[in-house]
């Protein structure tokens, strides 16, 4: 039995399989509309999340499974006291596979360790959020038709933003990779993915300051959003929000053929004006997520596919 | 040579760097084994200037020596059986520490479940980094070097 806490569980092999699979199904989603109709999928949301949650509940209906959870620790036993330990103990009885978000870091490797069904990792705290890196390399392998030789910009929080450091880190593992890292000084990303991840790896990337710059040369412009709730004054996030906009008149710098990722939810980082760009992906990207989650579903419970 | 008697079976820990004898005594639990523990502060050392020795006489199965790589590499194990050294012990560093050292992050999930084990794991062997296994946060109090 195997669970998913970080992207890199799975080597390139497997993730080739994976998104192999995410692309079928996109292709023939009636094809797997009853795979799972004897399964049932736990979602222990001990924070709240809209979209992942949902994700996952819709990932399983569309393979005809059945869903169960709860979406805050409030509604949960564990504002009873009950460790995660326990808690996947029994939903163990009442599920197949189950999916962990937590505010906690490494509260689904407990709950892996003590689990008799597998565990996927929805998220916990500021550590992985390996599902969201799945998406982003179905997004752009189904966009470019690869993973190597491309020109990725992120752009925005690099610092907290953990949807960056995970990309970056499955990314490397790929031929000819280059980042270009766009933040405000503040912002740059930390330090260890500089040194142990980037450099390690004879990575080449630069860190610049200015979108403007960097758009010209990218194949992929991953933004994200500046979140509030890691600023410990007001003062710092109102001045690093609004940093960088993009809109259509910087658009126009960029290729023909680079899409635009973001893990959503947006705030001011993309002007709405965007959205109708052929090259504006994010909402598509949400789609992808779907699907590789129903792949993933699929190749935990280890389900016969169909031919 | 300082003499604190011969010891028939147990370990002689060489060149723990002075003053440093009280902390491995407490991470070994000797406080705990119903044993003779000699401890010798400040003896003179060719090497080291100032050192301190422990001397426990104890089964050498009752003792575990993985911690002691962790705190520090360059102490010298010499096993002792019938009052003869019979193994001088390289330390290592171990793969992973139990309930040693505490995560000091406040987003772990060991900082609200206290019955679980306190596992931190060697990441890095060339740079000595240990990661919590839970959350992956870096080690970053002193060892005891």
């Amino acid at each position: 039995m195997r669970h998913l806490m970080s992207p890199l569980d799975l080597s390139t092999e497997e993730l080739e399989k994976l998104l192999d699979l995410a692309s079928d199904i996109e292709k023939n989603p009636k094809k797997y509309a009853h795979v799972c109709d004897d399964k049932r999928l736990a979602t222990l949301f001990y924070e709240p999340s809209t979209r992942t949650r949902l994700s996952f509940e819709a990932a399983m209906m569309n393979l005809g499974g059945k869903v169960l959870g709860f979406s805050s620790a409030d509604s949960s036993s564990a504002s009873k006291g009950e460790s995660v330990a326990d808690t996947i103990r029994v939903v163990s009885c009442y599920a197949d596979i189950c999916a962990m978000r937590h505010p906690k870091e490494g509260a689904p490797l407990v709950a892996s360790l003590a689990s008799n069904i597998p565990v996927i990792n929805a998220g916990d705290g500021g550590h992985q959020h390996p599902t969201q890196t799945l998406t982003d390399l179905l997004t752009i392998r189904s966009l470019h038709g690869r993973l190597d030789n491309l020109t990725i910009g992120l752009c925005g929080d690099l610092k907290f933003g953990r949807t960056v450091h995970s990309l970056i880190e499955a990314l490397v593992r790929y031929q000819n990779v280059k980042f270009i890292l766009i933040s405000p000084e503040e912002l740059r990303i930390p330090s260890y993915i500089r040194e142990d991840v980037l450099k390690r790896n004879n990575i080449e990337f630069q860190e610049v300051e200015r979108l403007e710059d960097a758009i010209p040369d990218l194949d992929i412009l991953y933004m994200t959003r500046v979140q509030k709730e890691r600023f410990f004054n007001e003062e710092d996030y109102v001045r690093m929000k609004d940093f960088y906009i993009l809109d259509k008149a910087k658009l126009e710098l960029a290729k023909e053929d680079m899409y635009i990722l973001h893990p959503l939810p947006r705030v001011n980082e993309i002007a709405v004006e965007v959205d109708s760009d052929p090259r504006a992906a994010y909402f598509k990207q949400a789609q992808y997520g779907v699907y590789v989650r129903m792949a993933l579903i699929l190749t935990l419970l280890e389900v016969e596919l169909p031919c | 040579m300082l003499n604190v008697g011969a010891l028939r079976e147990g370990y002689v820990l060489d060149h723990i760097k002075a003053g440093k004898a009280m902390t491995i005594y407490h991470d070994l639990k000797l406080d705990k084994l119903d044993c003779t523990v000699a401890i010798i502060k400040n003896a003179r050392s060719n090497k080291m200037g100032k050192k301190d020795i422990i001397k426990v006489e104890c089964p050498i199965e009752d003792l575990d020596l993985d911690i002691l790589g962790f705190i520090d590499h360059n102490i010298t194990v010499n096993i002792i059986k019938d009052e003869k050294i019979v193994q001088k012990k390289d330390l290592r560093l171990p793969k992973q520490v139990v309930n040693v050292i505490r995560c000091k992050n406040p987003r772990c999930i060991t900082s609200i479940e206290q019955g679980l084990d306190q596992v931190f794991v060697l990441a890095d062997e060339e740079k000595e980094i240990y990661r919590c296994k839970y959350c992956e946060e870096k080690y970053s109090g002193h060892r005891n070097k």
